[in-house]
């Protein structure tokens, strides 16, 4: 490496700077392009749009990092804990057991406090069953994360065979990620919870900078693993179900933003790479919503590029940690 | 000082650590030495609440580990253990800063500042300082991690195999600075060690672990014995003095 390179890789701040002035272009090229005029419907209609972009984006970005700063490990996203595919089989059992007239008519704000409580109580069993003893144990959380994600999979997926093809139709439309039809009372309720959780990890950033050093070396700097651990995954369940809820799940978008960011920031300090990451993410979304707005007229699925992409970095990631 | 009382480790029926009941002299250095599989690293861990203990009692100035906040005990004991690795890259200075974080929380002041440079000083990684750990070879980087714990300003220091890793050169410097930090801080450094002849000369008290048990312990010349060596390792050891050392050789 050059020692130029070392020194632009040495100053996350600008980086920081850049990401902003882009997230800020993006929103603008987004809530003004070809607007023909119609500001009083234009201006809202994309505007809640963009929110829910930057909000999600937001999401998907924090609980990542934090998830894989807890795990010490850059492949793992919260994916692996089966959070996603929890989703799907609550919104699939929900469907079922309701039908799609009941699901749609219930306050979305009750479902998705459902849907929050369930998540979080899901990773404090996880937590609680598993990490109570010593050692490697987070590998067996997420082992077992693993194999729960597998089961809610197949048990939603058998679910969705036995229901009617026309409330499958309205479920899949739910749980492809889209910025097309967000709920507004959501939105809000959303914010409100992404905030609260940001509160919490913000007196925690100089904590989280500390379990980079793996668990033993945060123990014997006085860190309580266990408890921070514990919170870092009660934030990443709260996260995961705000972006879920929102868009539905985007497995690959997290890893993706999150390696982008530690390759542009490089740096271990969490008060740099967590926003580093959210611009990043709200860059992708929102600079990617435009594209398929303006130049694909909406004959896309973000998803399907999203997946592909991400997918393709984790295949590339892990051929590259394989050979050693 | 540092007490165990019946710390005993037991991973299903297989005894680790058996009942181990020892105290640590205060100050000066302490090596822990025995054949593989002795429970030593175990023990190191169990003693700095890494590892948490089957059962038993450790105290660290009359503190229980098990239930004194980890940010009290931080402030008293720190250890390194064999493999560190990381997940983020970080440089030397940043390394050793992390030392400071039981005092500084995360926002050193200038007088962290001065012990980060101090003890990135008498480790000798000046020239290194600004460098990425994954840009450096074994040693430097044992180096590096030897500077943070030192640098966390601690009475006691848990090291287990510091040498590991490092070569001939270099492990005496370790030993040397590891002895400096003892006679002018004053501290009181507990080490695992597999080569005998560096536990031998650089140590004030010997600690001979097999089975999980301690079974002898004593200056260096009660433990440089060949009947003791042959107890512990199952080995003809026979014994040298060179130079005012007890020099072990067991090549043939």
């Amino acid at each position: 490496m050059s020692a130029e390179r070392v020194a632009a890789a040495r100053r996350p701040e600008r980086t920081l700077l850049i990401l902003g002035c882009a997230t800020i272009a993006c929103a603008l090229l987004f809530l003004l392009f070809n607007a023909s005029g119609q500001w009083d419907f234009v201006l809202p209609f994309r505007g809640r749009k963009l929110a829910t972009a930057l909000l999600v984006g937001y999401a998907i970005a924090v609980s990542t990092v934090l998830f894989q700063t807890v795990s010490g490990n850059r492949v793992l996203t919260p994916a692996i804990l089966g959070f996603d595919n929890l989703y799907v089989f609550i919104q699939t059992c929900l469907l079922y057991f309701l039908g799609s007239g009941t699901a749609a008519s219930l306050d979305p704000r009750l479902l998705f406090g459902v849907e929050i409580l369930i998540m979080v109580a899901f990773s404090a069993v996880l937590y609680w069953g598993l990490f109570s003893g010593g050692g490697r144990s987070l590998h067996l959380v997420l082992l077992t994360g693993v194999v729960l994600g597998v089961l809610f999979r197949s048990l939603a997926s058998f679910l969705q065979r036995l229901i009617d093809p026309n409330e499958f139709i309205f479920l899949q439309d739910r749980f492809f990620a889209s910025f097309n039809n967000p709920d507004q009372e959501l939105l809000l309720v959303s914010f409100l919870l992404t905030l609260g959780v940001s509160i919490v990890g913000f007196r925690m950033l100089r904590t989280f900078d500390v379990l980079v050093l793996g668990r033993e070396m945060s123990i014997n700097l006085g860190v309580d693993h266990q408890r921070t651990a514990a919170i870092i995954l009660v934030l990443v369940a709260i996260l995961v179900s705000v972006s879920s809820a929102l868009v539905g799940p985007v497995t690959f978008f997290g890893l993706l933003v999150s390696n982008l960011a530690h390759a542009l920031v490089r740096t271990y300090r969490h008060a740099l790479v967590l926003p580093a990451a959210a611009l990043v993410a709200g860059v992708c979304l929102v600079a990617g919503q435009f594209i398929l707005e303006q130049v694909f007229a909406f004959n896309t699925n973000p998803r399907v590029i999203i997946e592909f992409v991400g997918g393709l970095v984790f295949i590339s990631m892990l051929m590259r940690k394989a050979p050693v | 000082m540092i007490e165990t009382r019946n710390v005993t480790k037991r991973y299903g029926d297989t005894l680790v650590v058996d009942d181990v009941t020892l105290r640590l002299p205060v100050g000066g250095i302490t090596s822990i030495i025995g054949p593989n599989g002795a429970g030593k690293s175990t023990l190191l861990s169990m003693v700095s609440r890494v590892l948490p203990m089957s059962s038993g009692t450790v105290l660290v100035d009359g503190l229980d580990v098990r239930t004194t906040p980890g940010d009290v005990l931080a402030r008293r004991l720190a250890i390194l253990r064999q493999d560190n690795h990381l997940t983020s890259r970080l440089t030397v200075r940043e390394l050793v800063t992390f030392g400071r974080y039981p005092h500084s929380k995360g926002r050193p002041t200038v007088q962290d500042r001065e012990h980060v440079e101090r003890a990135i000083h008498h480790m000798g990684l000046d020239a290194l300082a600004e460098r990425f750990l994954d840009e450096l070879s074994g040693g430097q980087r044992q180096r590096a991690f030897v500077a943070m714990v030192l640098c966390q300003d601690t009475d006691y220091v848990l090291l287990d195999e510091p040498l590991n890793g490092l070569d001939l050169k270099h492990s005496v410097a370790m030993m040397k600075q590891l002895r400096t930090a003892v006679d002018t801080l004053r501290k009181s450094i507990v080490m695992v060690l597999h080569d005998l002849n560096f536990a031998s000369c650089y140590s004030d008290h010997l600690i001979a672990m097999r089975d999980g048990k301690v079974t002898f312990q004593g200056r260096p010349e009660d433990i440089m014995r060949p009947e003791v060596l042959r107890a512990v390792y199952d080995l003809d050891i026979s014994i040298q003095r060179i130079d005012g050392d007890w020099i072990a050789t067991h090549y043939r």
